[in-house]
């Protein structure tokens, strides 16, 4: 059955585990003077929201548009989620 | 010789980067990132700047431009291609330099004049022996150089100069923003294109401190006289 709506696609894009997060870092650090202790592995990366027109192709569209320029493979990953 | 400085939209040192080749006895010829066209230069220079407000990354939208698939084009053909500040972004985030260049570690915009060991021999090198200490103002916020492989980087003669002290030590000290093993530059295979952080177009008057840009961006003069 067709969807009703447009597939929206939620991307998180992040550092690679292995690149630095001075970012992340920074938070990290900041986070305990306001009393949030026991926080770890803070990483800061973008959430990018697309709409489809349809569904069609899905995840070949999404991984297509993310490695081509929503990430830079060098030094990011991406995972994504499509809404509802 | 007629070298071309591309304007991107958000580009602030094309004005420098002309001036210094016309100081360098060169004709500096501006080009617009929305042609598809080089006017027949015969070197190109992407200048520093904010292109696209570095939306996204910093040179992400930039590459995009009708500009870049005439400069890859003549890359492809062996023409000299120099990228400083984000123009080496634009370079990486193009493909057509290896690696890629992120947020400075200790997070703070750096300025400040910084010394730099020439580390390879390249078209954007030429007349420089290997191992000469340069004086080259940096100014970046996202100029941390990232690359799986520096060893190999430098095995294939493709670290164009490394952050390093007066005397020529490449340590932590003297690396302003963590990049990988000190690299402030990289080169194409070929070494026709090449990329760096700090800033030769600031450095070509003795107003300004230092000379020591001349033997980056006269480099490619100095080859087509000599080839003359």
């Amino acid at each position: 059955m067709a969807r009703l709506t447009v597939p929206r696609v939620h991307i998180a894009v992040l550092l690679k585990d292995e690149i630095l997060d001075p970012q992340g870092q920074a938070l990290e650090r900041a986070l305990p003077s306001l009393g949030f202790d026991g926080v770890s592995g803070v990483r800061v990366g973008k959430h990018i929201v697309v709409d489809l027109d349809d569904d069609a192709d899905l995840d070949v569209r999404v991984t297509a548009m993310a490695d081509q320029l929503l990430a830079n493979p060098v030094i990011e990953r991406f995972t994504y989620r499509v809404e509802g | 010789m007629r070298i071309g400085v591309v304007t991107f939209p958000g580009s602030c040192d094309d004005r420098d980067a002309a001036h210094a080749v016309a100081v360098l006895g060169a004709e500096p010829v501006a080009l617009w990132h929305g042609e598809a066209d080089l006017a027949g230069v015969d070197a190109v220079v992407l200048p520093g700047g904010f292109s696209h407000g570095d939306y996204l990354r910093c040179g992400a939208i930039a590459r995009f431009s009708p500009v870049m698939g005439a400069v890859t084009d003549f890359a492809g053909r062996g023409g000299p291609v120099l990228g400083v500040c984000n123009g080496f972004q634009v370079l990486c985030e193009a493909g057509l330099l290896p690696g890629a260049l992120t947020r400075n570690a200790g997070l703070r915009f750096v300025h400040r004049d910084q010394h730099v060991r020439v580390d390879t021999a390249c078209d954007w090198t030429s007349g420089t022996p290997v191992g000469t200490v340069l004086r080259i103002p940096v100014k970046h916020g996202e100029g941390r150089y990232v690359h799986p492989d520096p060893d190999g980087l430098a095995a294939a003669g493709q670290v164009l100069v490394r952050y390093c002290c007066a005397d020529g030590t490449v340590d932590a000290a003297a690396n302003p923003n963590g990049s990988v093993a000190g690299i402030a530059g990289v080169t194409n295979q070929a070494g026709n294109v090449a990329g760096l952080m700090p800033h030769p177009e600031h450095a070509v008057e003795a107003l300004f401190g230092s000379t020591d840009g001349r033997r980056i961006l006269g480099s490619v003069l100095q080859r087509s006289r000599s080839a003359a």
